[in-house]
């Protein structure tokens, strides 16, 4: 706990403790490499960063209390990256988290890992050991730049003071330009004690090699149109890029024209809105069993920055075997991946589609409309609220009622398994980066660090963290950070006692034999207590309600362990590999015990 | 050597694949292309990296396995990587590849003649002359420089080193480097 006489910061406009900030200094002005460490990140209009100070980066910290930065003191690396990637998910802005030489650079490396497979822009600044002892296993010396390298859109190795500026520069053009991702500047102590005159222009960053921006070929554009005209079942599958690219609102016009239906990718969600009349929905491994039905039976694919991936597609060789493919995408490197395309348009998505509106004409679907609701029919996810109350506190249950009694208008951050999934299915998302999770990594502990940093990106955001138990313990030291920042955060923990994904996998798989799932946890109330944060719980749907609303009007951190059903499974489901055809339906209740998570369109009231 | 017939095109089901790569002559770009083709699990036959004749720009001949969609795969990787100026599948084109071998015989005075006259049928010369050794440079195709080997092999090889294969195509365009080309 803080003593009384340090109030905590409150946000990212509050200015570190110490000395007086001072103004940015004037082209030419010499300064040491850590000064001009922050000079950069200013002008780069950086205004928090997550971070863990030690030894090798001790210069760039001294430097920093002078200028406007506020610094989250995380109590983790990990959890710096994490924050750092929220951030950016949130805001769309470059996130920058800082850590030391050796192992508080090691500490980075889940969360930049995370941010590479989501295409996250991310700055990580870390601390190396002087120039001359580089390559002697120097005390705390652990080579990053070659441990990240696979795992960074790119990243240098600073040894002198005048590299700093430029380096970092080139750093956030290349985070952010393109498709985004994380970039690693490791920069050496006496860089950072060096001087070096500081060198800032707003030229545009000529990187020769670097090819960030595509423009679509206009033979494919006519060809686009000439499909999507033609096509009498086609679907649109809505990617990330949709969000990274700002392009919900193209998407929308081109679904208002054609009246193609849309399904979106995990990391789509919130891309186009969730409660639309044409959105049908999450696609894939946990997505709902009529749409993947509906790609299986499409006579047109239009993915619009998404990346095929094996959780999207299950089996190759017969995803989608009657449409036609359109893969509209940055990155080149995508397009024929995983799924052979019928025409790929490299470019940004937003200009695309820009393109592709003004030749299209009005359409309505009538016929594939009806035969995409006769699909849904009886296996639809309706409204779960009208089932009856046996007592028992269902996932589905607290994340539908967190829908509700947040009116949709929460920022979730979900973290990784069961949980996450449930969110995905029952939280429906209406504006893009409403929902953040780590998809391709599938990262346990990212939810509560990313909603922190979330938090910093949207300060008057209703921020809630769905999280596993498992997940939870993870990152769980990162309450200590929200205590001290004093951060308006929500964690609803869905308690289940095991690793339940996992588990499911050994139930369905495994001969349900739970090898290391079932795990102990502790007192979660009394955990957010011994941290000064308010604890809750609910172990019945009747409860759930009260619990949400207490939160709710709590200031600061409010913990909730929901103590949900212990063996419940994720439905729909497509086994890992198999064909999307196959999903494994909700258990049939005929005659057998009411199973609330089990729908039929008869439970719509 | 010249002339067409020096020329190898790889023709259809043969895996082996050149590419040539034009790279910004900066920090850690060996290390990522190297890497590029480690984490797909693709064996680099050889490799050659060196300067050209513009600054800062090196200029790559990679020679590996991989069928004809993973060398798209690898093709958009290697594009994507942020000091990659320039990348070709040459693997089709007519083109002559080359490489260099020094190869150091263990001959004295009495039959260094006989060598010598080896070496004219191979196109290959000495380089360097001691009382009881001979360097031997020969230029050409690996197969070559392995038939060469196995003639020396009786005069008694103390050391052969090799370079990587380096590869040029017949196009007189000049390669555009940079934003040029899209992959
Ligand atoms: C860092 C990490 N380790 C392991 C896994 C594998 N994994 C995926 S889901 C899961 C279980 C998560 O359990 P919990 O956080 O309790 O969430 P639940 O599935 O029970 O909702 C595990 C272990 C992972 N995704 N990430
Ligand atoms: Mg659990």
């Amino acid at each position: 706990m803080l003593h009384a006489d340090v109030s905590p910061a409150t946000g990212p406009a509050a200015a570190s403790p110490g000395r007086a900030p001072r103004p940015l200094s004037d082209v030419g002005t010499v300064l040491s490499g850590a000064a001009l460490i922050w000079e950069a990140l200013v002008r780069e209009g950086v205004d928090v960063v997550f971070g863990y100070p030690g030894g090798a980066i001790m210069p760039a910290y001294d430097a920093m209390a002078r200028y406007p930065v506020h610094h989250v003191l995380t109590r983790h690396e990990q959890g710096a990256s994490h924050m750092a990637d929220g951030y950016a998910r949130a805001s769309g802005r470059v996130g920058v988290c800082i850590a030391t030489s050796g192992p508080g650079a090691t500490n980075l490396v889940t969360g930049i890992a995370t941010a590479m497979l989501d295409s996250v822009p991310m700055v990580c600044i870390t601390g190396q050991v002087p120039s001359a002892l580089l390559g002697t296993d120097a005390f705390q010396e652990t080579d990053i730049t070659g441990v990240t390298l696979p795992i960074t859109k790119q990243n240098y190795l600073v040894t002198r003071a005048e590299d700093v500026v430029p380096t970092l520069r080139e750093a956030f053009y290349v985070a952010r330009s393109g498709r985004p991702g994380p970039v690693v500047v490791d920069i050496c102590k006496d860089a950072q004690q060096g001087k070096a005159p500081l060198a800032w222009d707003d030229e545009p960053i000529c990187l020769p090699g670097y090819r960030p921006e595509h423009e679509p070929l206009p033979a494919d554009l006519e060809e686009a149109v000439r499909m999507i005209e033609a096509a009498e079942k086609p679907l649109i599958l809505a990617g990330h890029g949709i969000i990274e690219g700002d392009a919900t609102a193209q998407l929308l016009k081109l679904v208002e024209v054609t009246d193609i239906p849309v399904s979106q990718t995990l990391l789509g969600l919130g891309g186009f809105p969730g409660t639309h009349p044409k959105s049908l929905g999450m696609m894939g491994m946990h997505g709902e069993a009529w749409v993947n039905q509906a790609i299986q039976e499409a006579d047109l694919l239009l993915a619009l920055g998404m990346r095929f991936d094996d959780r999207v597609t299950g089996r190759l060789a017969t995803y989608a075997p009657k449409a036609k493919k359109i893969h509209v995408e940055l990155d080149p490197a995508e397009i024929d991946k995983n799924v052979k395309v019928d025409l790929p348009i490299v470019g940004d998505v937003r200009d695309v589609l820009n393109r592709l509106l003004p030749a299209l004409t009005p359409h309505t679907r009538r016929a594939w409309w009806d035969a995409l609701d006769a699909m849904r029919g009886d296996s639809a996810v309706r409204d779960i609220v009208s089932l009856p109350d046996e007592g028992h506190l269902y996932a589905a249950h607290v994340i539908h009622d967190l829908y509700r009694f947040t009116g949709g208008d929460a920022l979730v951050v979900s973290d990784v398994g069961q949980h996450q999934m449930w969110e995905a299915q029952y939280y429906k998302h209406d504006t893009p980066r409403s929902l953040l999770t780590s998809g391709g990594l599938g990262t346990m502990g990212f939810a509560l660090p990313a909603a922190m940093g979330a938090r910093f990106a949207c300060p008057d955001a209703e921020v809630w963290v769905v999280v596993g138990d498992g997940g939870f313990q993870m990152t769980a030291c990162e309450l200590s950070t929200c205590a001290q920042e004093g951060l308006e955060l929500k964690v609803a923990i869905i308690n289940n006692g095991y690793l339940g994904m996992v588990r499911q996998w050994q139930e369905m798989f495994y001969g349900g034999r739970y090898v290391a799932t079932p795990m102990a946890s502790p007192d979660f109330v009394k955990l957010a207590e011994a941290h000064g944060l308010t604890g809750l719980r609910a172990t019945t749907r009747d409860e759930v309600k009260d619990v949400v609303a207490k939160a709710r009007a709590t200031r600061g951190t409010v913990v909730i362990d929901f103590r949900v059903e212990q063996e419940d499974n994720v439905y729909p489901m497509v086994p890992s590999g198999a064909d999307l055809a196959d999903m494994i339906q909700r258990p049939h209740q005929k005659g057998g015990a009411h199973n609330p998570i089990f729908e039929t369109g008869a439970d719509e009231e | 050597m010249t002339g067409i017939d020096d020329v190898a095109a790889s023709t259809e089901g043969d895996d082996r694949r050149t590419f040539v790569v034009h790279v910004e002559d900066r920090p850690g770009v060996l290390d990522r292309v190297a890497s590029l083709f480690r984490r797909r699990a693709h064996n680099i036959d050889s490799l050659h990296v060196g300067p050209t004749h513009e600054d800062g720009v090196s200029r790559m001949t990679i020679e590996c396995r991989a069928d004809a969609s993973q060398a798209k795969r690898l093709e958009a990787n290697l594009y994507k990587l942020v000091p990659v100026l320039r990348v070709d599948d040459v693997t089709t084109l007519e083109r002559v590849q080359r490489v260099l071998a020094l190869i150091k015989v263990a001959v004295g005075q009495a039959r260094r003649p006989e060598v010598l006259q080896l070496l004219e049928v191979f196109g290959a010369r000495a380089v360097d002359v001691g009382p009881e050794m001979l360097v031997i440079e020969m230029t050409g195709r690996p197969s070559q420089v392995k038939q060469l080997a196995g003639v020396l092999e009786p005069y008694g090889i103390v050391e052969l080193a090799q370079t990587g294969a380096v590869a040029m195509t017949r196009s007189v365009e000049k390669p555009e480097l940079g934003r040029g080309k899209a992959a």
